[in-house]
């Protein structure tokens, strides 16, 4: 059968382009791979390779025509034992061309499916507070990866100074002491590679809790962590989850400058294909940190090294969790919302009281989950106040107070009483001087004050 | 110090080129079945990517292709080297990794074509192509990010006490990537059933291997961690499969990483617009026509006695697999519009 040579696209983006010269004269024998042709479009000159092996029977399109669209046939090869004839008597186009080549996509618009909403497990929090116990954020954490590790096998703990020297921040204490060392693994000073290694790990069905000695490391794991972590379960259709733990501290630390003191929460939530938490009280440190094990997607879990020596009473019970996806109300008030994720918690509930004291009663909501971030407690909570102050610690520019301010704006734009309020860290790297740094970081007065100004007081 | 460590290394590469002449003797040793069945499994990657090239250009697959011909070879060769257990992982040059894996022509072509047919419901495309059930873990469009990703695998054969070791694949390019030697240096110091192939087919795009390293010999980049490099003829499929064989002996008997550096070459453009004038046709032809992977063993069975009537049979065998793979891909519907939405996160 004879088969029709076509006019190929040589890149994605053409369309048409010029015949300029012809590599084979009708009757020369052509093998795959020699090239027959030589086009040129406005990027290249490209050659033409065959595919099939014969005899080029028929030139259809001389050699220097221009605009010769994509899928023109150009010539015609003939099969052994074929001749020319067989071309007039009309022989169907052959298995080279595809009869009808359906057109890809770019025609009218798609329907458009509803984007669904992450599933958030529903978890009754306040039955396990009957048995708590007094702990700080650094315990709790360990303890969590302790009572995970104990509950499933495949769970492991890697990162720089997690085993022998027990953590450089002692959030691993005693793991080592526990599980040894095929289970809690001290790591080169490798960031890219580990954080690399510990998605391969989770691609084959281990759960890894990956440490950064703080997130300000990460940076050179970024690749990995988005790359790689957050979306090949995309990219293979379903079949590569990837369960993995990315945790350390993050945000600012004390007079460590700019370099190691910053807050990437935005940086995270940006990513579809991740999840982000970033707990404030040892409890929601514990349960959030166990759900993210647990989760068996890539969770980034956002600590914070000035919170670590902090104490809150946590649950005992080993089957505690806290829901991702869940913010919780940590203060009720009904003249303004705040909301605060990690340390800016504290801060809020600091400025609450003071609040209070002049007579506004502040609603203080600890975000706790980043991504998939809780709209319905904003939402609900400024539908009551009708004023919104958002903190964080991270800078403004397309912080997550742009992202709350915006959704406020598209779910409650009409209970607004007054334009949402963003604090954030100042748009600086972070100083080295103490005066200078605390200036940078939203303060107590400056949370105090934004929240007078929306209720429009003092 | 430094005279005596180099001293080792002159007496480690002695070691591996007396390691060549062995594996050259057995290689002849290779049985007719076997031949053939090598034969049918390049063939196939070649007609399949001979094919996707003739798809790209009706505009039938879109963005970056990079196309396997000419390295057949290596991943036919490794393949027949390693256990079933054993993991996969390699760059976006990838449908040959997955045909020889096992992985079915038609679901990589139509994702080629992006429908839903395709491995990864056409949400991945050339580049980004997956099959647990076959134990290939990618398709990953970053180059070199595999490497810590194959790694990491193996890690994961060990902690599970599997016998078994990751396949990790990367290009000449890629072995300038500096988490390669954070892997490497792991996989060193944890003693990880990793084989590192380094498919050496002396371009990265337009980039010759002496312009992009200092230090030319990739066998050799593993050599601060203690890591054994070998050479390979990566365009004699039974060469590949004597190394592969050694490798694999040595990552599963405890010993760590292996580096196997694949002599090889790529006849066509790094992807599919790439009009590769870094390079002469000369040099294109003679590869093509002295060292061919499929013309090497075809003349092998020739030799053995194997009829040409009975390979041509074997070609149409091929073909009609392919077609059957290309009418699949054109065939299958575009993914539906609510699989914008899937496989963004697993339900916890
Ligand atoms: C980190 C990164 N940088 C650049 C690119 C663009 N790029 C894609 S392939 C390639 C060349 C790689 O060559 P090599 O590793 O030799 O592999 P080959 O293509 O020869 O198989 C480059 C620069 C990329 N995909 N990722
Ligand atoms: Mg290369």
């Amino acid at each position: 059968m004879s088969i029709q040579i076509l006019m190929p696209a040589l890149s994605p983006t053409m369309t048409e382009g010029k015949l300029a010269k012809w590599m084979k004269a009708e009757g020369d024998v052509v093998a795959p791979g020699d090239v027959i042709a030589e086009i040129e479009t406005d990027k290249a000159t490209m050659e033409v390779e065959a595919v099939d092996e014969g005899t080029l029977g028929r030139i259809l399109i001389a050699e220097g025509t221009e605009n010769v669209a994509v899928n023109t046939p150009i010539a015609i090869l003939l099969e052994d034992g074929e001749d020319a004839g067989a071309i007039d008597a009309g022989a169907a186009p052959a298995a080279a061309t595809p009869s009808e080549a359906p057109a890809p996509a770019a025609e009218a618009a798609p329907d458009r499916p509803a984007a669904p909403a992450v599933a958030v497990m529903d978890v009754d929090e306040e039955k396990f507070f009957a048995d708590t116990q007094t702990q700080t954020v650094r315990d709790a954490l360990r303890d969590a990866m302790a009572e995970e590790m104990r509950r499933d096998e495949m769970v492991y703990v890697m990162g720089e100074e997690v085993a022998e020297y027990q953590g450089a921040y002692k959030v691993t204490q005693g793991l080592l002491q526990e599980f040894g060392d095929s289970r809690v693994i001290d790591t080169p000073i490798t960031e890219h590679g580990f954080a690399g290694l510990g998605v391969g790990a989770a691609f084959g069905a281990l759960k890894p809790v990956v440490e950064f000695m703080t997130f300000n490391f990460a940076m050179q794991a970024m690749d990995h962590i988005i790359n790689s972590a957050a979306k090949t379960l995309y990219m293979s259709g379903g079949q590569m989850g990837c369960p993995i733990v990315f945790r350390g501290p993050n945000g600012a630390a004390s007079r460590v400058a700019a370099q190691h003191s910053q807050d990437y929460t935005s940086w995270y939530a940006h990513c579809p294909g991740l999840k982000v938490v970033a707990p404030w009280s040892a409890a929601d440190a514990k349960g959030l940190l166990k759900a993210a094990i647990r989760d068996p997607n890539p969770v980034i879990v956002l600590e914070n090294e000035v919170l670590y020596g902090q104490s809150f009473e946590v649950p005992t019970d080993p089957d505690f969790t806290v829901p991702i996806g869940k913010a919780k109300i940590v203060r009720a008030g009904a003249d303004v919302t705040i909301t605060a994720f990690s340390i800016m918690v504290g801060k809020a509930l600091e400025a609450a009281e003071a609040l209070a004291a002049e007579g506004i009663e502040a609603e203080v909501i600890d975000l706790r989950t980043i991504r998939p971030l809780d709209v319905a407690t904003i939402v609900e909570s400024v539908k009551k106040t009708n004023r919104i102050v958002s903190v964080e610690e991270g800078w403004p520019t397309c912080g997550m107070g742009s992202e709350i301010a915006a959704l406020v704006m598209e779910h409650a734009f009409d209970d607004l009483d007054a334009p949402v309020k963003r604090i954030a860290g100042e748009d600086v790297p972070m100083p080295y001087a103490a005066n200078l740094e605390k200036l940078a970081l939203p303060q107590v007065d400056t949370i105090v004050a934004a929240a007078k100004s929306v209720c429009y007081r003092g | 110090m430094a005279r005596s460590a180099s001293s080792a290394t002159t007496k480690r590469l002695a070691a591996r080129k007396a390691g060549r002449t062995t594996r050259a003797k057995k290689a002849s040793g290779a049985t007719k079945d076997e031949l053939l069945q090598f034969y049918r499994d390049m063939l196939l990657i070649r007609r399949f990517e001979e094919k996707a090239g003739q798809m790209y250009g009706m505009g039938l697959i879109g963005g970056f292709c990079h196309l396997y011909i000419g390295q057949e070879a290596v991943v036919v060769g490794m393949q027949a080297a390693i256990n079933e257990a054993s993991t996969v992982v390699t760059s976006y040059r990838d449908h040959g990794h997955m045909l020889a894996c096992g992985m079915e022509a038609r679901g990589v072509m139509a994702e080629l074509t992006g429908r839903i047919g395709g491995y990864s419901k056409g949400k991945g495309g050339s580049m980004h192509m997956f099959s647990r059930e076959k134990n290939f873990f990618g398709g990953h469009g970053i180059v070199a990010a595999q490497v810590p990703i194959g790694t990491g695998l193996a890690f994961s054969h060990k902690y599970k006490k599997e016998k078994a070791v990751c396949l990790t694949y990367l290009g000449d390019g890629a072995a300038n990537q500096g988490q390669v030697y954070e892997s490497f240096n792991m996989a060193a110091l944890w003693s990880l059933p990793c084989i590192y192939v380094i498919e050496n087919n002396k371009y990265a795009m337009g980039t010759s291997v002496n312009r992009g390293a200092a230090g030319t010999s990739l066998a050799q980049r593993g050599e601060a961690y203690g890591i054994p490099g070998m050479e390979v003829d990566g365009m004699d499929v039974l060469a590949v499969k004597a190394a592969g064989e050694k490798a694999f002996a040595h990552a599963t008997s405890g010993k760590g990483p292996y580096i196997l550096e694949m002599k090889t070459y790529r006849y066509r453009g790094h992807s599919m617009s790439d009009p590769a004038k870094y390079r002469t046709k000369d040099e294109v032809n003679r590869m093509r026509q002295e060292h061919d992977p499929i013309d090497n063993v075809r003349a092998r069975l020739a030799e053995a006695g194997v009829s040409d009537d009975d390979l041509k049979a074997m070609d149409r065998d091929v073909r009609a697999v392919v077609t059957e793979a290309a009418d699949f891909a054109q065939s299958s519907p575009e993914p539906d519009p609510v699989e914008l939405y899937t496989d963004i996160l697993v339900d916890a």
